[in-house]
């Protein structure tokens, strides 16, 4: 409990020395770059603290700050190198930067609906583009559409279009859900940044159930994100996943993910559901996620 | 003056702006699983919305100078209920088609704008400048008729915009919005044109 009433202290007393080296209107939002000592961060709005978007040392680039970012790596403990990796909302580009560091050799499609986030994402957090990491202004939706028309095909699907105060609510139906898994290769596996409480919560859960069947929560820190890993044939057994903890942990650790730790975090939903029965699935026609979320 | 007719005619234009604009909202949430939800999408349904009205009012107003009766102002809402119900029924094949035939999203969501919304729209916008065609009684309160008329049509559109906007979308499907309204403009087009024939044969025994 004090150590957690400290880290807000220290973050309040951070975010009042702030200071605000970009800024700028986009079609969607207003963008701000703050800088805190080592700390730069991005985001989308000047009043809340949480509504950062990203977050860099600028001593250490590598590492990644966020609790959900890091949680996303429990990717890696359901699926071998990922050769195509697709991520949906680019906000500062630390985890293509990392996945890209990771598997030099996987071609990684970064897609997100605003240009002055790239532009950002470029300028000030050292986002990195090469002929394997690129990045490209669409809707995630119609993205996912068309690369279902091309019979494309991803085997990491990242999932992270959702800010903190607005969901694009067309991201989070049934029917998404299932052009995501069309374009999803054999093997592969999604997973989505998302919420851990507010009545959406359940709406959620039963939306990706529908779809992708048993699946998994990744949660390490209460009343944070959880991370959904979704799409997978089977569940790897306790034994698997400690080879891969093994694996992966040198590989990761200078990105401060702890992978074991995370690990300790995964709960499948198999025998396990924590949302009523009848819950109302989102669909096209059924989405009202924003007026859900409170 | 308020006689029952002309509270009926002032009633219906209200139900009129009130279905316009559910429709017009709801048209975001139609389009955004081919178009997504960029600006872009709602500068195509304006515009649109916006291009059959002008389109619409013109037409309503051309329609008001050959004998108008109330039982055509009914007729007017029962086509306009008709031609709402294809954007539930066929929304879905025609946004397809156009996104597997258009690259671009802007002109993409233009087009299945203007293939879902156009006509429908139009024969709404028929209604206002045919309602100030049965009210009107003499040029001196023309104006006034006009203004009260503009009043009760564009208070509906904002109920229309709010009540489907905060109550609406939480209680029902989509398609299940647009059939409601295209019900009762058609329940209202029938009561229209029930009310004429009753008051005509009431007038013919008097």
């Amino acid at each position: 409990m004090f150590k957690w009433v400290m880290a807000a202290l220290l973050l309040t007393a951070f975010s009042a020395y702030a200071d605000v080296i970009h800024q700028e209107r986009s079609l969607y939002r207003n963008i701000l770059v703050e800088e805190n000592g080592d700390l730069r961060c991005l985001k989308f709005d000047e009043k809340t603290r949480s509504s950062s978007q990203s977050c860099m040392y600028k001593s250490k680039p590598q590492k990644l700050v966020f609790n959900y970012t890091k949680l996303t790596f429990a990717s890696l403990l359901m699926i071998d190198n990922p050769q195509n990796v697709l991520i949906i909302g680019l906000g500062g580009g630390s985890l293509s930067n990392v996945i890209h560091e990771l598997y030099p050799a996987a071609n990684i499609e970064n897609v997100e609906i605003d240009p002055a986030v790239i532009k950002v994402a470029r300028d000030y957090f050292d986002f990195k583009e090469t002929d394997k990491v690129t990045s490209k202004v669409q809707d995630g939706r119609i993205f996912i559409k068309r690369a279902a028309l091309k019979q494309q095909q991803y085997d990491w699907i990242i999932l992270d279009a959702f800010n903190g105060d607005y969901i694009p609510e067309h991201l989070l139906t049934k029917e998404f859900f299932e052009e995501v898994k069309s374009v999803l290769a054999p093997n592969g596996i999604v997973a989505a940044n998302t919420f851990s409480s507010s009545k959406l919560y359940e709406h959620e859960s039963a939306t990706y159930h529908a779809v992708f069947g048993d699946f998994i929560n990744v949660i390490t820190e209460k009343n944070s994100n959880r991370i959904i890993l979704a799409g997978f044939d089977n569940m790897p057994t306790e034994q698997s996943i400690a080879e891969r903890v093994k694996k992966l942990r040198p590989l990761l650790s200078p990105y401060d993910v702890d992978i074991k730790a995370i690990s300790k975090g995964m709960k499948s939903t198999k025998n396990n559901q924590d949302w009523p029965s009848d819950t109302k699935i989102l669909t096209d026609q059924y989405s009202p996620a924003n007026l859900l979320n409170f | 003056m308020l006689n029952k007719t002309n509270a009926l005619i002032y009633f219906l234009a209200f139900s009129s702006g009130f279905s316009i604009m559910g429709i017009e909202l709801l048209g975001g949430r139609i389009l955004a699983p081919f178009f997504g939800s960029s600006v872009h999408i709602w500068g195509s349904i304006i515009t649109v919305f916006m291009l059959s009205l002008s389109f619409g009012y013109l037409l309503g107003g051309k329609l008001s100078i050959k004998r108008p009766s109330l039982t055509k102002y009914g007729l007017i809402f029962l086509l306009a209920s008709v031609m709402v119900v294809p954007i539930a029924l066929f929304a879905e094949p025609i946004m397809a088609f156009i996104f597997t035939h258009i690259e671009d999203s802007r002109y993409g969501s233009l087009l299945a704008s203007t293939a879902l919304f156009f006509i429908p729209t139009i024969i709404l916008g028929m209604i206002s400048p045919y309602s100030v065609r049965l009210l009107v009684t003499d040029s001196e309160h023309s104006g006034q008729v006009a203004g009260g008329l503009y009043f009760v049509s564009t208070l509906g559109s904002a109920l229309g915009t709010i009540i489907t906007s905060f109550y609406m979308v939480l209680a029902f499907d989509v398609n299940t919005i647009i059939l409601g309204f295209a019900t009762t403009l058609g329940f209202l087009g029938l009561l229209a044109i029930a009310v004429n024939q009753l008051t005509n044969k009431e007038s013919k025994h008097v």
